[in-house]
């Protein structure tokens, strides 16, 4: 039993960028209620200037990142789920929060650790199904490799950690940064999963993570010219429209809202949409 | 402070007549600087907010300011023409951002630079006197200035002789600069006080009086070359000083911070500690210079930001 003058610790939950957990620039936070529609936390409500921190925070992590080998990334994507999996009872306690049974809260954070698996595993693999050795009519190597695209802005679903880890993993396998618009109404696994990037070796700014209003930052994130391609799957449709307009302004990638069954085996599609294709020529015999 | 013997003296830039003890005593006669408070002062400022039509001026009024400054050994003529291009024009794509107040070069670039400018209404700077070190001869020093005035620089960048300041040798630190400042001839002088080796605020008031009193038209607060570059505080005192000579003697000085200015926020401090210190009439690119090279890029990407609505990036602007 708990001693009964202990007062509760409360966490704050705060923003992720470039590795670090700051408050929104702006001072704002806002309620988050449980299942029940009482009083869960409060979050940090990011504004517009937390938007642009965050993608030069990305910007600066890409060269790194993209720059180490593919089997690296693969282990420290691996490595955040082993770290994910040590702190099981506490997502499985979130998402109960949030409403889900017991047995489906602790399906969706096993789902969440087996999809880092998942695409760890792909690290070192995409590029020999992305790419391709050519034949051309000469005496030359002529390979096509897939290269990560950049700065990668993400409106993440309303699944607040499978849907979330369903979109992240495959921005960032390939050495892209990402830029995460979490789920408005359950954002704090959200955050708490930055705890677990936070300690996985991931380097700071790979990934961030603001909470706060989709409405008010995913046209900030659309219309940014350092940000190479958006991922729209938690936008909500009426927005998709404007939002790919804005987008238009540096020709970003963008990938619509699809199908939004998370537990499904996700195919490569994600990984593939934000890769560009690099296509060099080599002597033959040099 | 004795600022009526400075009155008496005339003391301005044609002063003859100074001992080694007299200037000693002067300059020891200064008042302290409260270093918290100068701190303190600097940090209130420095969270003015300036957002809208007056961060638009504030930007306009920042990129007017910049010395461009290229200051590397692996320098070329190349390099230079193309820094030139970017300060009479630094966003192509927009003819409204004013041009730069000066491009800052090597002597031996400076003719390059000259060349490239001509008839852009940029000022060519150049850094002379053994910069960064400023240890050489004083006729090597002086053969430096005149080089460089002679290319066609109408503004000179000098060092001064920190051991000898840090020795207390004030007399020779001031005939330097007096020196230099004759061979200057019609170029404005601006003297690099170098505060990062000056370890002391007190230091930096008493420096920067010392080279007024020789005759520089600008006090600059450093080379950039080492880590401690310009602060707030240091420019601060430097503002305060040139405030209280032109009380004294009637001659207006510039200040021009240097180095470690890398932020449209950082620009921004800068001018509100101008206005709120020495007053609007430094606001003005004849009077205040920010020596920098990367805050121009993102004064362009802040202004770009305010003219079209979304924000920007560095892909979209020169890599100088």
């Amino acid at each position: 039993m708990p001693d009964a003058t202990r007062l509760t610790v409360r966490k704050t939950y705060k923003l992720f960028i470039g590795g670090a957990f700051p408050r929104s620039e702006s001072g704002r936070s806002y309620v988050v209620d449980d299942a029940k529609g009482g009083f869960l936390a409060n979050a940090s409500r990011a504004s517009r200037k937390d938007v642009r921190d965050a993608v030069t925070a990305a910007r600066k992590a890409f060269p790194g990142w993209s720059a180490r080998t593919a089997y690296n990334r693969g282990q420290i994507l691996y490595r955040v789920a082993e770290m994910l999996e040590g702190r099981r009872d506490q997502f499985v306690g979130e998402l109960r929060d949030l409403g889900l049974g017991k047995a489906a809260a602790g399906t969706a954070v096993d789902g969440a650790v087996d999809r880092w698996v998942w695409y760890a595993g792909w690290a070192d693999k995409l590029a020999a199904v992305a790419g391709s050795a050519n034949p051309v009519a000469g005496p030359f190597f002529n390979f096509s490799t897939p290269e990560p695209t950049g700065t990668v802005g993400v409106i993440a679903p309303d699944d607040p950690l499978l849907g979330l880890v369903s979109v992240v993993a495959p921005a960032i396998v390939s050495g892209n940064t990402a830029v995460v618009v979490a789920a408005e109404r359950a954002p704090l696994p959200a955050i708490t999963l930055a705890e677990v990037l936070a300690t996985s070796d991931l380097p700071g700014g790979v990934v961030n993570i603001l909470t706060g209003s989709r409405a008010e930052l995913a046209p900030w994130l659309a219309s940014h010219m350092d940000v190479n391609a958006l991922d729209l799957a938690g936008a909500a449709a009426e927005d998709v429209a404007a939002l790919e307009e804005a987008a238009a302004g540096n020709l970003k990638r963008v990938l619509r809202p699809g199908a939004q069954d998370w537990a499904r085996t996700p195919g490569t599609g994600r990984m593939t949409a934000f890769l560009e294709t690099k296509t060099v020529w080599h002597p033959v015999g040099v | 402070m004795p600022m009526g013997d400075l009155r008496d003296a005339g003391g301005v830039s044609t002063e003859t007549h100074t001992s080694a003890a007299e200037l000693r005593a002067f300059l020891h006669g200064l008042p302290g600087v409260d270093r918290v408070g100068a701190a303190e002062r600097a940090d209130r400022l420095a969270g003015r907010s300036v957002k809208a039509a007056a961060k638009a001026e504030a930007i306009d009024l920042a990129i007017s300011m910049v010395d461009l400054t290229t200051l590397e050994g692996a320098d070329t003529a190349g390099k230079v023409r193309a820094l030139c291009a970017k300060a009479a024009r630094p966003d192509p794509s927009d003819a409204s951002v004013p041009r730069v107040a000066a491009v800052c070069v090597y002597p031996d670039l400076a003719g390059v630079a000259v060349r490239a400018l001509a008839g852009t209404g940029v000022a060519v700077a150049s850094v002379a006197t053994a910069f960064p070190s400023g240890r050489a001869p004083l006729e090597a020093r002086l053969a430096d200035t005149r080089a460089a005035v002679a290319a066609g620089a109408t503004e000179i960048d000098m060092v001064i002789d920190r051991g000898a300041f840090l020795a207390g040798d004030y007399l020779k630190v001031f005939e330097d600069i007096a020196a230099v400042r004759d061979a200057c001839g019609p170029a404005h002088l601006k003297v690099i006080l170098e505060t990062g080796e000056l370890a002391t605020l007190d230091n930096v008031r008493r420096a920067s009086w010392l080279a007024m009193r020789a005759g520089a038209d600008f006090i600059k607060t450093s080379t950039g070359k080492i880590p401690v570059a310009a602060t707030l505080p240091v420019t601060l005192v430097m503002l305060e000083a040139v405030r209280d000579y032109r009380a004294a003697t009637g001659r207006q000085v510039g200040v021009k911070p240097a180095g470690g200015i890398k932020t449209t926020k950082d620009a921004i401090r800068y001018l509100v500690l101008v206005n709120e210190t020495a007053g609007p009439d430094w606001l003005s690119p004849a009077r205040f210079r920010l020596g920098a090279s990367s805050v121009l890029n993102d004064l362009l990407m802040q202004r770009r930001k305010l003219t079209t609505g979304v924000y920007s990036g560095p892909d979209y602007f020169t890599v100088d």
